[in-house]
């Protein structure tokens, strides 16, 4: 189960890169979700996937999966939703001031110009 | 503390008061009031020459860095007195002429003093510092105090220019230095000189010694302007005269001379030391000689004669070192060369100071320096002309002038080499008599040009800007004083020997005496009918025949090609240096997101495969994994399809739907993995966020012209070797369990310690509440984010 998992999240991974490494900022920010889908589901299976109870001591069996992972993800679940809700404000509110969504377009204007 | 420490620090304390004179006392000139300094440390510096004759040394410590071994340590002994004294003696006379040469009026006087004092202070703590730090301190101080004063006239590109250029090449040798020093240090644990000198022996054989030789020769190089670093010196001469006149002939240029017979005893016995030293002084002295006489600013041929005659001290010390190899000074031929060096060096800042002089009052008086718009001052300014006189037959070594003396000691050290059959110089030595030989007819011609271009010939007041005539007195007492030095060292040469150069020539030898002895210099004029006196007469007669035809032979110089000089190959590797990194620059900062995306991916693959592979970490072990179910394989199935739709939807629908797919999914897998919380929040969010796409795309443009992603080879290479990296890591991770879960813990303290049956929850605000008080932050923090940027709006170039 484990090899299946980190190659889901191998392919989950790759996917993402290639939407980053693309020009349009709407795929960037699918790319940045399909990013932390990855890293969330390699946190669990990284802790394990034997078999074992949900983490509820209701369930009164004898071994429980690991609850430290699943705290760890939500955390990280809470944390990957703000900043995504902030990317795709920023991405809306730099469409309308900027009137393009296209990354080539958006270049420092520091040096260059 | 003592107060050969507050000698030191009394310019810097000095040049803190200056600004405060220049503006207090309009009326007198702010160098009157800086003049006293030196004179009182010239007769300090002056006691010190009976007990450091008769062999005391004295030394004296305080605390800066103790824990590093860093001390202040003045060190007294004739070598650092000599200095101290040319220092201050010169630092007065110079700071007396200078009272006469700038205006009160328009120049900005303190920052000059103050300048100038911070490099006598800098100079002075060069000299007398037996710690290497603090002397590499007081080194670099040096070579800001001397960018300060070349750059004065800083509204001039010129002065900027020469500024810079010496800044560089000296600064780069400053550091050199410090590597040395370093290096040093490791081998011999110690900062302090004297104690290096003891451990001679053992740093001969480390591995290090010729990696610091070459360091330590790199910055006494620079700073004495030996070839190929010489081209800071002409440039530098943009400086105000009296600056000259101190720094760039008296005093800073000599600073790497310094170094250099400092250092004789602890490197002196290398041959490496021996060939470079006297190989590269000889060649810069032929070299500077040679390129002295084409130039046609009296400043320029001043510039490239200190060019050469640092070259000749230089090489004096390295034959000096020949001497080491012998036990005593009985019978000892080379260290004449040393003694040779030493006069030589208080000679050059006698008659090098008053020509440079000359060549300020004789600007001063015409507006122009340029040796064909001068002629005929002979008559108009006849004690300038008298100094002149002096000062250049001293330099081209006619006598009775002392610069006659010190070059036929100079010709009796290169002949003497002959004698010496180490290092294989008996085949190559016969070339450093000839070469001295040839670099002093050229410096006889260049003396010839100073003295009778400017003073003989037709004088041509059409070219001139003001009417010349003799200079204000004041203006002369400087040089009437070192002219007259230079005839009276000349004609009584033995004042200096036993008071300055037998002391002196202890601190460059030490090994060589024994208990008690002392070096016996006797400078005789009379030595019979020997080689040098042939040589001499040689210099003579052939350096008036090339005077007289100068006008013929002097097209030689343009055979050179400009763009082989070493001025312009400095200047392109400048240009070249800044054209290249901005090349560099431009190259791999493009300004595109996805590129410097494109480095760190890279980078992170290529870090990471290579971390895993080079150190065999990667391992593939199954035993004691979960066995697949049919669920969670198709799931995964599921998931892998709908990102792979994701990457090929045409439509930003598509492509959301297909996102939302795979997060769904996500939720289920934790389902599967018994994580109820996860699946909950991850189904709650992946909603919200699903809407919040579909609210922001709403807004946002369609796909562009409902393209599918284009395919990139470099992109989908990136993204597999992403995707490959982070599939084996996880895979060896796995694989290789290093210790036990610390859960165990949780299971069985939750609802013991915390009163919980939830685990997650618990961990979440029991255990390990300080993550979700923060977590909570972060969304409070993206939540007024958002809020901000959708109410705050500032259109562009308003203000708030």
């Amino acid at each position: 189960m484990e090899v299946m998992m980190s190659i889901v999240c191998g392919i989950l991974f790759m996917a993402a890169t290639y939407l980053m490494l693309s020009k349009s900022l709407l795929r960037i920010i699918i790319g940045t979700g399909l990013l932390s889908h990855g890293a969330h589901l390699l946190i669990l299976t990284m802790g394990g996937l034997k078999g074992g109870a949900a983490p509820l001591l209701g369930e009164k069996a004898k071994t429980y999966v690991d609850p430290l992972p699943q705290a760890l993800i939500l955390t990280a679940i809470v944390i990957s939703f703000g900043v995504t809700a902030f990317m795709l404000v920023l991405a809306y509110r730099s469409y309308q001031e900027l009137g393009t969504d296209d990354m080539d377009q958006m270049r420092g204007t520091d040096s260059h110009e | 503390m003592s107060f050969l420490h507050l000698a030191i620090l009394l310019p810097f304390i000095m040049a803190l008061f200056v600004p405060f004179f220049y503006k207090w006392f309009k009326n007198i000139h702010t160098g009157w009031f800086v003049l006293i300094l030196p004179i009182i440390l010239f007769i300090y510096f002056f006691q010190y020459i009976k007990p450091v004759s008769s062999g005391s040394n004295t030394y004296s410590t305080a605390d800066w860095i103790p824990s590093l071994g860093i001390q202040l340590t003045v060190y007294m002994d004739g070598l650092g007195l000599l200095f101290a004294l040319l220092i201050s003696g010169i630092g007065a006379l110079v700071i007396l002429y200078s009272i006469y040469y700038l205006s009160g009026k328009k120049e900005e006087l303190h920052k000059f003093y103050v300048y100038l004092l911070l490099f006598m202070g800098a100079m002075l703590g060069v000299v007398l510092s037996d710690n290497m730090v603090v002397l590499y301190t007081f080194w670099e101080l040096t070579s800001l105090s001397s960018f300060l004063l070349i750059g004065y006239w800083h509204t001039r590109e010129k002065s900027r220019y020469g500024a810079l250029k010496s800044m560089l090449i000296t600064v780069f040798g400053g550091l050199c230095m410090l590597g040395g020093i370093i290096l040093l240090y490791l081998v011999t644990n110690t900062f302090s000189i004297r104690e290096m000198v003891t451990q001679a022996p053992i740093i001969m054989e480390h591995a290090y010694f010729l990696p610091a030789m070459l360091l330590f020769l790199l910055g006494a190089f620079t700073k004495s302007a030996q070839f190929p670093f010489y081209i800071w010196l002409p440039d530098a001469m943009e400086a105000p005269t009296p600056v000259s006149a101190y720094l760039h002939s008296a005093t800073m240029v000599k600073a790497g001379i310094y170094l250099t017979a400092r250092f004789t005893p602890v490197f002196g016995l290398a041959p490496e030391w021996f060939w470079l030293v006297t190989g590269i002084g000889i060649f810069t002295l032929a070299w500077g000689s040679f390129h002295a006489i084409k130039q046609t600013d009296l400043k320029a041929i001043l510039a490239f004669s200190t060019v050469s005659q640092l070259g000749l001290i230089m090489s004096l010390l390295g034959a000096g070192a020949a001497s080491l190899h012998f036990e005593s000074i009985d019978n000892n031929v080379f260290t004449i060369a040393t003694v040779a060096a030493i006069f030589h060096l208080i000679n050059h800042a006698t008659f090098k100071g008053s020509l440079f002089m000359v060549a300020g009052i004789v600007d001063h008086e015409t507006g122009t320096r340029d040796i064909r718009r001068l002629g005929g001052l002979m008559t108009l300014m006849p004690i300038t002309f008298t100094i002149a006189i002096i000062g250049a037959f001293s330099m081209a070594g006619i006598p009775p002038f002392n610069g006659f003396l010190s070059k036929e000691m100079f010709f009796t050290g290169m002949v003497n080499l002959l004698e010496f059959d180490l290092f294989n110089v008996d085949t190559w030595g016969i070339l450093f008599p000839i070469l001295a030989w040839i670099g002093s007819i050229f410096t006889f011609i260049y003396s010839m040009i100073i003295v009778f271009k400017p003073f003989t010939g037709k004088h041509q007041p059409e070219k001139l800007e003001k009417k010349p005539h003799e200079a204000p007195f004041g203006m002369l007492i400087s040089p009437i004083i070192l002219a007259s030095l230079a005839v009276l060292f000349g004609i009584f040469p033995n004042v200096l020997s036993y008071s300055l150069i037998e002391p002196a020539a202890a601190s460059v030898l030490p090994y060589l005496l024994e208990e008690g002895e002392s070096f016996h210099v006797h400078i005789s004029h009379w030595h019979g009918f020997k080689i040098e006196l042939f040589m001499t007469l040689g210099v003579i007669v052939l350096g008036l025949l090339l005077y007289i035809w100068l006008a013929k032979w002097n097209k030689i110089y343009r055979l050179f090609p400009q763009k082989w000089t070493l001025n312009n190959a400095y200047d392109r590797s400048l240009r070249g240096l800044e054209k290249g990194s901005l090349k560099i620059q431009e190259a791999y900062m493009t300004g595109f997101l996805r590129d410097y995306l494109g480095y760190i991916f890279t980078f992170a693959v290529l870090m990471t495969g290579w971390a895993l592979f080079s150190k065999s970490a990667f391992s593939f072990k199954t035993d004691g994994n979960a066995p697949v179910g049919v669920y969670e394989f198709v799931l995964a199935a599921v998931m892998v399809a709908g990102t792979v739709t994701v990457l090929f939807a045409k439509s930003r629908l598509t492509s959301i739907i297909a996102l939302g797919s795979v997060g769904y999914g996500v939720s289920l897998f934790f389902v599967f993995f018994r994580a109820p919380d996860l699946a909950l929040t991850q189904l709650v969010i992946e909603t919200v966020s699903v809407a919040l796409f579909l609210l922001c795309f709403y807004y946002l443009p369609e796909l562009q012209k409902r393209e599918k992603l284009p395919f990139k080879l470099t992109n989908f290479i990136i993204s597999l070797g992403v995707g490959t990296v982070v599939t084996l890591v996880a895979l060896s991770a796995n694989s290789q369990r290093v210790s036990e879960t610390i859960s165990k813990y949780f299971i069985e303290n939750s609802y013991k310690e915390a009163g919980g049956k939830n685990m997650v929850n618990v961990i979440l605000v029991d255990f390990r509440g300080f993550d979700t008080l923060f977590e909570i932050t972060v969304l409070g923090i993206a939540a007024l984010g958002i809020f901000s940027m959708i109410k705050l709006r500032m259109s562009r170039g308003e203000k708030s």
